[in-house]
């Protein structure tokens, strides 16, 4: 379960503090597949990153499976991370000189594994996403659907239980996108917990929820509207 | 994968970034090794020509001036011939050559000249008290003055001038002085008699401009048995290394022969002292700027290479990188640079030597394999500190900012 405890964001803009987030509270339960949505500003990938332990709030709690995320160090934070979080980008994050399967390997290898462990891992992932013929290939010499499929094998080779995803349908075209999108809900299925920012209606519509996060900053579910707190 | 796959792939992936970061580093340790090369060379060339000006340090009798000594007035003030064996027998380091003299007047055509007794190396070697211990067992040369290449060899007889001793002579054998030889007229194999005894010219020795012109050398016995005095030295000249004296090689000898005065001839000791300064002083000067802009080339290529890598770095804390691997990440990627940097600058540097050092210094120049582990320790150590401060400002990026920016 991932939880937001009554969590409030401010930045300092131009001197000036700017609120994102006002003590807002929610719940995830396992298994959920979520969408959040809203105007570009609104706070969808700051929310997205406090999720994934990469943002710490201002005050509140970040609780995945009963671990107040922030409050442990970095370090711990980092591990917690690698074992239980799977991030998805909109422009995939490749790193460019290394080739599809060697991307893939990267979380395995920060998570420790034999270079055997990892290419047999790897492999596997990418087998599974159809990139098979692929493996020696750079980010460069593959398509743009090719790209995020080795992010999403990416995401998976750590079998995380929470994926969050940044707009991960934004630079493909309708087709690719509904591949991505079967293959979120596939992984849904599993029992991962899936939570991705867009800014598209029909990628929206394929969560069981929808958070809608408005000029107010407060985050609506559509299905189940009761918020902690609103601004 | 493993760190050093991933340090080796980003590194091939910017070669011509690496290979200018790499520039400044690889030319301070070029210039490094090839100024050290030749400084090492031309040190040891200038200490055999300064070598060649002859003793460096005198033992006399206590009552004997520097002055008595150049003008071959030190007759009738002697010590023992057996102070030889004390300072051969010493654990004195830095004492090169030694030469025993006896000096006494003698009179030929009417003319006042000096027979000087002198004793050949082998008859140190001959003595039994003598071997396997003191200066004959140690390497000669105090690792200055043999063989140089591209310097040739004197004649045997002639390293009397440049080292104070040779090898042979047999005892009715002399050595005549160049002024000698010009006012007698006497030229090698000549016969002469000196003090009724009858000596053989083994050779005439060449202008020296010193002291020497005007002597006649003869074995030291002889002359020991001529003079009648017995076994007595006016003099005990010794070739020392400079960098011994001035690490108080002269305060050594004074202790073990109390009984005598130990000079030195300050000019020559001093040139040499001096000379060995200068050069040691222009490599750290240029040590010091290469140092500082090798390290500047690369903390510049290094800030641009973490700026470069922003987002990378932002993938992979998200991916569960922590601050130390990206720290370790960097400074791997420094020691690789250091350790490229150093291997090539001393391959360059060293060619360089040997293809400048006989145009700039006029000397030959042989490779010095252990200028290797200088050059990468410069290197690794340059390109480490210098890439500290980039690295660890990689290792605190925010990854928020960088996925952000996106």
């Amino acid at each position: 379960m991932l939880k937001l405890e009554n969590i409030s964001k401010t930045y300092n803009h131009r001197h000036e503090p700017l609120t994102v987030f006002d003590g807002i509270s929610y719940e995830m339960l396992d298994g959920d597949f979520i969408s959040i949505v809203g105007p570009s500003g609104s706070g969808k990938s700051t929310l997205l990153l406090m999720l994934g332990g990469m943002m710490s709030p201002s005050s509140g709690k970040v609780v995945l499976d009963g671990e107040s995320i922030y409050d442990l160090p970095p370090n711990q934070r980092a591990e917690f991370r690698r074992q239980k979080i799977g991030f998805v980008f909109q422009t995939f994050n490749l790193v460019p000189y290394l080739s599809a399967l060697e991307n893939v390997q990267m979380p395995l290898f920060l998570a420790g594994l034999s270079e055997i462990e990892q290419e047999e891992r790897a492999t596997s992932v990418l087998e599974r996403l159809g990139l098979g013929a692929r493996l020696a290939h750079k980010p460069s010499e593959l398509s743009v659907g090719q790209q995020q499929r080795v992010a999403l094998a990416r995401m998976l080779a750590n079998d995380p239980t929470v994926v969050l995803a940044d707009e991960p349908t934004g630079s493909l075209d309708p087709e690719t996108s509904a591949q991505v999108m079967e293959f979120f809900e596939e992984i849904n299925q599993e029992g991962r917990t899936v939570v991705i920012v867009t800014h598209d209606p029909n990628v929206a519509q394929r969560a069981h929820k929808t958070l809608r996060l408005g000029d107010c900053k407060v985050p609506y579910d559509e299905q189940t509207p009761v918020w902690a707190s609103v601004v | 994968m493993r760190l050093r796959k991933l340090v080796w792939k980003e590194l091939f992936e910017r070669k011509n970034q690496v290979v200018t970061g790499l520039l400044a580093i690889l030319l301070g340790v070029t210039v490094i090794v090839a100024m050290r090369n030749i400084t090492f060379y031309s040190e040891k060339a200038v200490a055999q020509e300064l070598d060649a000006l002859g003793a460096n340090i005198l033992v006399l009798p206590k009552s004997v001036t520097l002055q008595n000594y150049y003008s071959a007035d030190i007759q009738g003030q002697e010590f023992p011939e057996e102070y030889v064996s004390r300072l051969a027998n010493s654990n004195i380091q830095g004492v090169d050559n030694l030469s025993p003299k006896l000096a006494i007047p003698v009179q030929l055509d009417n003319r006042k000249f000096t027979l000087t007794g002198i004793l050949p190396k082998s008859e140190f070697q001959a003595k039994s008290l003598w071997q396997g211990a003191g200066i004959f067992s140690r390497p000669t040369g105090c690792g200055t003055v043999a063989n140089i290449p591209g310097l040739t060899p004197k004649d045997p007889k002639e390293t009397l001038v440049r080292k104070r001793v040779i090898d042979t002579l047999n005892e009715n054998e002399i050595l005549v002085g160049a002024d000698v030889a010009g006012a007698l007229g006497v030229k090698a194999n000549d016969n002469l008699s000196l003090l009724g005894k009858s000596f053989s010219v083994a050779a005439v020795l060449p202008q020296t401009g010193t002291v020497d012109d005007s002597r006649i050398f003869a074995h030291l016995h002889t002359v020991q048995q001529l003079s009648g005095k017995g076994k007595v030295l006016s003099v005990i000249e010794i070739v020392g290394c400079c960098d011994q004296i001035s690490k108080g090689l002269v305060s050594k000898i004074n202790h073990l022969l109390p009984e005598t005065k130990v000079v030195t001839i300050g000019q020559i000791v001093d040139t040499q002292i001096k000379t060995n300064r200068m050069m040691s002083s222009l490599s750290l000067v240029f040590i010091a700027i290469i140092v500082l802009v090798g390290g500047a080339g690369i903390a510049n290529y290094m800030y641009a290479n973490v700026r470069e890598r922003r987002r990378e770095i932002g993938t992979l804390i998200a991916l569960g990188a922590g601050s130390g691997f990206v720290l370790r990440m960097f400074l791997y990627k420094a020691i690789l640079l250091g350790l490229v940097g150093g291997i090539s600058g001393y391959l360059l540097g060293t060619l360089l030597a040997l293809l400048l050092g006989p145009r700039i210094a006029g000397i030959a120049v042989l490779p010095m394999p252990t200028l290797i582990i200088w050059a990468l320790m410069i290197s690794v150590i340059i390109a480490v500190s210098a890439s500290y401060f980039p690295a660890r400002s990689a290792a605190r990026l925010d990854p928020c900012t960088t996925l952000q920016e996106i």
